[in-house]
């Protein structure tokens, strides 16, 4: 059990393909009060935004309707809020389409809070003298194949929609420890100026936002970090209270294993300078922080520090940028790799006969050099696998790869098996810019009545 | 006689853009003063020169016993557009353990 002056927040997503299922045993066995999903990687709203583009009512996480219909019915019985960004790149939508599925589940009208604002793509449109974080050139260079750019948004304006009292708030882009940090916000009536509390709650939605990798998800290792039951392992939650103390837990019963190992390579994880962790609601210093084991799966986090945020809003922006083109085949046996490599050759040149240029172009042997390259250095293996991928402008010279790589089968060296189809994506490539936070309308709408 | 990283610490690689970032966190407290004198910059850019341009910073955070390593230009140009097969490059950290250094004792 826990003390009535917690605020217990829990965490039901760290991407849009986690596992559904966890984040109802921490519904119904984990005594939350709230509990938030966070869906968007970086390419997620520009993908959502083609969708969009496609069906004006779609745009929002697809996987918002499985994770509704699965948690919905715990959560409204037990009065716990959802908070999510599964609203992705068309958040009214994704409000018409939650408020259908609890209509659906015979729950009634379900009132849905949506943060608007996050999509600032008409702002930028003329604003193509800002810099690019990632290159320092020009936005202008971008601007003519943009599909989409979003503020990564606070927790002032979630905690805001939160104030409206519908048990579900949906946004677009947020930023992910945002997500976490504006119940706390909301509960205990922190201010941006309450840096000590706003750096804990941030230091705790930072540990919340990957789920299970507190939970002893990518951490385990045979015989060196051992993780029990990994198969069932649980999501994690924040018990928060007004002073800014925060303790994680996690599903009580749930497989997995929480301590200061999984929350230090959370803690760390991504954050570059950890001096400087720049979120829109506060720049984080963790140079300080302490983790202790307070109990059984229960983890104490303190001494978080923070600043005051910056001005500025980080956006995202998606563009087009072609085509990628991928194709796989198989060798086994004596000579595997000679045999591998003279396809790779032969690829190639088929390729450039036929006139096909590539900006990128990569030949990967799976099995000795795909993830750390340095192929001169390490062992053949019994059997390797070739995979060719190039990325170009052309759309059909990204399909000859993935055709090519086939056609060995008929055409290349002795005894090629497995080759894949030829597979050919869209190139959604993001860059970055900061705008000033006075230029961004945050704004919240309610859809339906609290 | 030498030492793996894999032996003193674990490790998690995550991404930004074309950056990686990789922690590296000791097992003991009581390594984390070798690892500060041996796991350099100079060291951890040697171990992924084939991989990554660089520059390499570490950061130390002694209150986790541990360090943050951050590798630019490190992932290929990063995930929208990469064409490896690990786009965000989390098996990186398996690189930061094979990493040999010079015996503790």
């Amino acid at each position: 059990m826990r003390s009535k002056d917690t605020v217990r927040v829990g965490a039901g997503a760290g991407t849009s393909d986690d596992r559904l299922v966890p984040a109802l045993e921490l519904a119904e066995r984990g005594d939350i009060d709230y509990l938030v999903f966070e869906c968007l990687a970086e390419r997620t709203v520009s993908r959502e935004n083609l969708s969009r583009s496609k069906n004006p009512e779609q745009g929002y996480s697809p996987s918002l309707h499985a994770r509704l219909r699965m948690v919905l019915p715990t959560c409204i019985r037990k009065g716990i809020r959802i908070v999510s960004n599964m609203g992705a790149a068309n958040p009214l939508g994704g409000a018409r389409a939650a408020r259908k599925e609890a209509a659906d589940l015979g729950l009634g009208d379900v009132a849905v809070a949506v943060v608007l604002g996050d999509d600032v793509s008409s702002l930028v449109k003329h604003r193509g003298d800002l810099r690019l974080i990632e290159n320092g050139e020009p936005l202008e260079s971008i601007l003519p194949k943009m599909i989409s750019a979003n503020a990564y948004l606070g927790a002032d304006v979630v905690c805001e929609a939160l104030n409206t009292g519908a048990p579900i708030v949906l946004s677009g882009r947020v930023a992910d420890p945002s997500l976490f940090l504006a119940p706390m916000m909301y509960e205990f009536g922190w201010a941006y100026d309450d840096l000590p509390k706003i750096a804990q709650g941030t230091a705790a939605g930072h540990l919340l936002e990957c789920t299970a990798s507190v939970t002893g998800g990518c951490f385990g290792w045979p015989d060196k970090k051992n993780v029990p039951d990994l198969a069932r392992n649980g999501y994690p939650f924040a018990d928060a209270k007004a002073d800014g103390s925060i303790v994680i837990g996690k599903t009580p019963g749930s497989g997995g294993r929480l301590d200061v190992m999984t929350c230090t390579e959370q803690l760390i994880y991504e954050i570059h300078d950890p001096s400087a962790y720049i979120t829109p609601d506060c720049v984080l210093d963790i140079t300080g922080v302490t983790l202790t084991q307070e109990a059984a799966d229960r983890v104490r986090v303190a001494h978080a520090k923070a600043r005051p945020a910056t001005p500025t809003y980080k956006v995202n922006v998606g563009y087009a940028d072609g085509y990628i083109g991928e194709g796989e085949v198989s060798y086994g046996g004596i000579d595997a790799v000679a045999r591998a490599k003279w396809a790779a050759e032969i690829v190639k040149e088929r390729l450039k006969l036929q006139g096909f240029v590539y900006d990128d172009f990569r030949v990967d042997l799976i099995g000795m050099s795909s993830l750390h390259d340095q192929i001169e250095s390490r062992p053949e293996p019994y059997e390797v696998r070739l995979g060719m991928a190039g990325r170009t402008l052309d759309r059909r010279a990204a399909h000859a790869i993935g055709f090519e790589v086939r056609a060995m089968h008929m055409h290349g060296p002795g005894r090629a098996g497995g080759a894949c189809e030829p597979r050919v994506r869209d190139v959604l490539a993001v860059k970055s810019v900061l705008l000033p936070k006075s230029m961004v309308n945050a704004q919240v709408v309610v859809e339906g009545t609290p | 006689m030498s030492v793996r990283v894999y032996d003193l610490a674990h490790s998690r690689a995550g991404d930004k853009g074309n950056t990686s970032n990789i922690s590296v966190i000791c097992y003991d407290a009581r390594h984390w003063e070798f690892l500060e004198r041996e796991l350099t910059e100079e060291r951890v850019a040697d171990a992924f020169r084939h991989l990554a341009k660089g520059p390499v910073r570490r950061y130390p955070l002694r209150n986790l016993k541990a360090f943050n390593f951050v590798i630019e230009n490190a992932l290929a140009g990063g995930v929208t557009v990469s064409l490896a097969q690990d786009i965000h490059g989390k098996s990186y950290s398996n690189v930061m353990l094979a990493i040999e250094l010079p015996d503790p004792k």
